[in-house]
């Protein structure tokens, strides 16, 4: 096992824990907290990917942006510590359907996720050497304003809908 | 094992690991440094003396500070959240700290020949150098708003609120007064970027970006003012207001760092900014091997600004900060994008 796998396993470990995390946090600001730590994790994965300039971004936008949003909301709200749902206190046979069901999809899921990776030939093989040319910035320029041109321009105009969209919803209405 | 210590007695390792540890403790220098000239400053501008009693002139200052600040007690609200209080100072200071790390500050050195190949002066030669500097810097806007949540005071949170929303508010000028550079150099290397200041017109006019985009130096001041929390945009600490803001609650070492941390930020904006508009290590009469003298030349002139700025304007209203940023300084910092842009593409400057 080379360092690179050393550190492959330690920021995906990382990124596991933080996301695993998230979710079993009861305190809004920790389960914030966690999911910058996750995203830590997955930009150490993209510089073992030698992609250093979506590691960066992924932590600007992602990390510094957003997540500052997020952690602003849950203090302006002053979200409060969540408490177990009723059904959770209560008897498992009690239980509502919904929540079976969901454990059943879930259990499904990881044994297909299981069936698949175990079909899957040379995964220990590790990453192929040839990786496409994208870890350039200039070359990820030229890509994304050439050859995915309208994927970008509809994204951006998506992006521009959603926010017009948020300042309609939020804005009051004068009477 | 022999490998590993093939690696440790390198002289590129050496290097390496003395360059790392001089800016670590030079930062620090830097900070008690800063402290020290601020007081001075302030007094020179109010007519007074400032600190004079510890040592010549009162330089022992500082680390009379310090040593008072080490034996002070440790205080702790009782509903404070015990895990983030104790986390935000140390997040706050690892972040301004490790924001230096790609920051050059001299040329490529051989070091007197003790180096097989010139190295450059700076902890890590990375490719998107003016990125890593822009997103650690916004991870220090956590250290602030935990600290501001954590201590559970109502002084507190608001400062910790408002230094949120204010962060966000300039890092977009920020970030894009960042972009007009990187794209007048064609490169995201800080080193690179300082080369192609090289140079002058009519033998005596220094090619620097602050020359040919002063707009954009005129915004990364402005908005790295207000990155750093400085008066006048110092609405986290406003103490008039909020008592002190987000580290109202604070004593101690665990204040000594928020302090470190402000004062560390403020030397590494303007490094950053020397090196982006002022051309770094590049200047005339001293060879290029101890260039280091220029850069610390032109940081000091830079940090003097800010020292000059805090005790001479007064602060802003809140909600004159907040229209200042989004309706004045992004709409110009976008259309000095644009226009840097058109006359990269047009007139190849």
């Amino acid at each position: 096992m080379g360092f690179d796998s050393f550190l492959f396993f330690v920021f995906a470990g990382v990124a596991v824990l933080g996301s695993l995390l998230v979710i079993g946090q009861r305190n809004p600001i920790y389960s914030v907290l966690a999911l910058i730590v996750a995203f830590f994790g997955l930009s150490g994965l993209y510089v073992l990917l030698e992609a250093p300039f979506v590691a960066v971004v992924q932590i600007i936008i992602y990390a510094g942006a957003i997540m500052v949003l997020f952690l602003f909301t849950v203090m302006l709200l002053n979200v409060p510590r969540e408490d177990a749902a009723e059904w959770d206190r209560a008897h498992p046979y009690y239980r509502p359907w919904a929540l079976r069901v969901g454990t059943a999809l879930a259990v499904v899921m990881a044994l297909q996720l299981g069936w698949a990776l175990s079909r899957t030939p040379g995964l220990g093989a590790g990453v192929a050497d040839e990786r496409p040319a994208v870890s350039s910035v200039a070359e990820l320029g030229r890509v994304l304003f050439t050859d995915y041109m309208f994927a970008f321009e509809v994204t951006s105009i998506l992006i521009i809908i959603a926010m017009v969209g948020a300042v309609a919803l939020a804005r009051k209405r004068e009477s | 094992m022999a490998g590993l210590l093939d690696w440790l007695t390198a002289p590129q390792t050496i290097f390496f690991l003395s360059v790392t540890m001089v800016v670590f403790l030079a930062l620090q220098l830097s900070a008690a440094v800063m402290v020290y000239a601020e007081r001075k400053v302030a007094a020179f501008m109010q007519q007074r003396y400032g600190p004079y009693l510890v040592g010549p002139r009162g330089v022992l200052q500082p680390i009379a500070d310090i040593v008072k600040l080490v034996f002070k007690e440790e205080l702790k609200p009782k509903a404070a959240d015990t895990l983030l209080f104790a986390a935000a100072p140390v997040l706050s200071a690892t972040a301004a700290i490790a924001a230096f790390a790609p920051v050059p500050f001299g040329a490529a050195t051989t070091f007197f020949g003790f180096l097989d190949e010139p190295m450059p002066l700076m902890v890590a030669d990375i490719n998107v150098a003016v990125l890593v500097i822009f997103a650690i810097t916004s991870m220090g806007v956590y250290g602030i708003v935990l600290a501001g949540w954590s201590s559970n005071s109502k002084y507190s949170l608001l400062g910790g609120l408002r230094s949120s929303a204010q962060m966000i508010s300039y890092e977009l000028a920020y970030g894009m007064s960042l972009a007009t550079v990187v794209m007048l150099a064609g490169s995201l290397s800080l080193r690179e970027i300082v080369d192609a200041q090289q140079g002058y017109w009519l033998g005596f006019i220094p090619k620097w970006y602050a020359f040919i985009n002063p707009i954009s130096f005129l915004i990364f001041t402005t908005a790295g003012i207000a990155e750093t929390n400085r008066a006048p945009f110092d609405f986290p600490e406003a103490e008039q207001e909020l008592v002190a803001g987000y580290h109202t609650e604070y004593s101690s070492m665990r204040f000594a760092l928020f302090f470190l941390a402000e004062y560390i930020n403020m030397v590494t904006v303007a490094a950053v900014a020397t090196n982006l508009f002022l051309g770094g290590w590049h200047g005339p009469f001293i060879p290029e091997a101890y260039g280091w003298i220029w850069f610390l030349l032109k940081l000091s002139v830079l940090c003097f600004g800010y020292l000059w700025l805090r005790w001479t304007l007064p602060r802003f209203r809140y909600d004159q900060l907040m229209g200042f940023g989004w309706k004045l300084l992004l709409p110009a910092a976008t259309i000095n994008l644009l226009v840097s842009a058109a006359g990269v593409l047009y007139f190849g400057l």
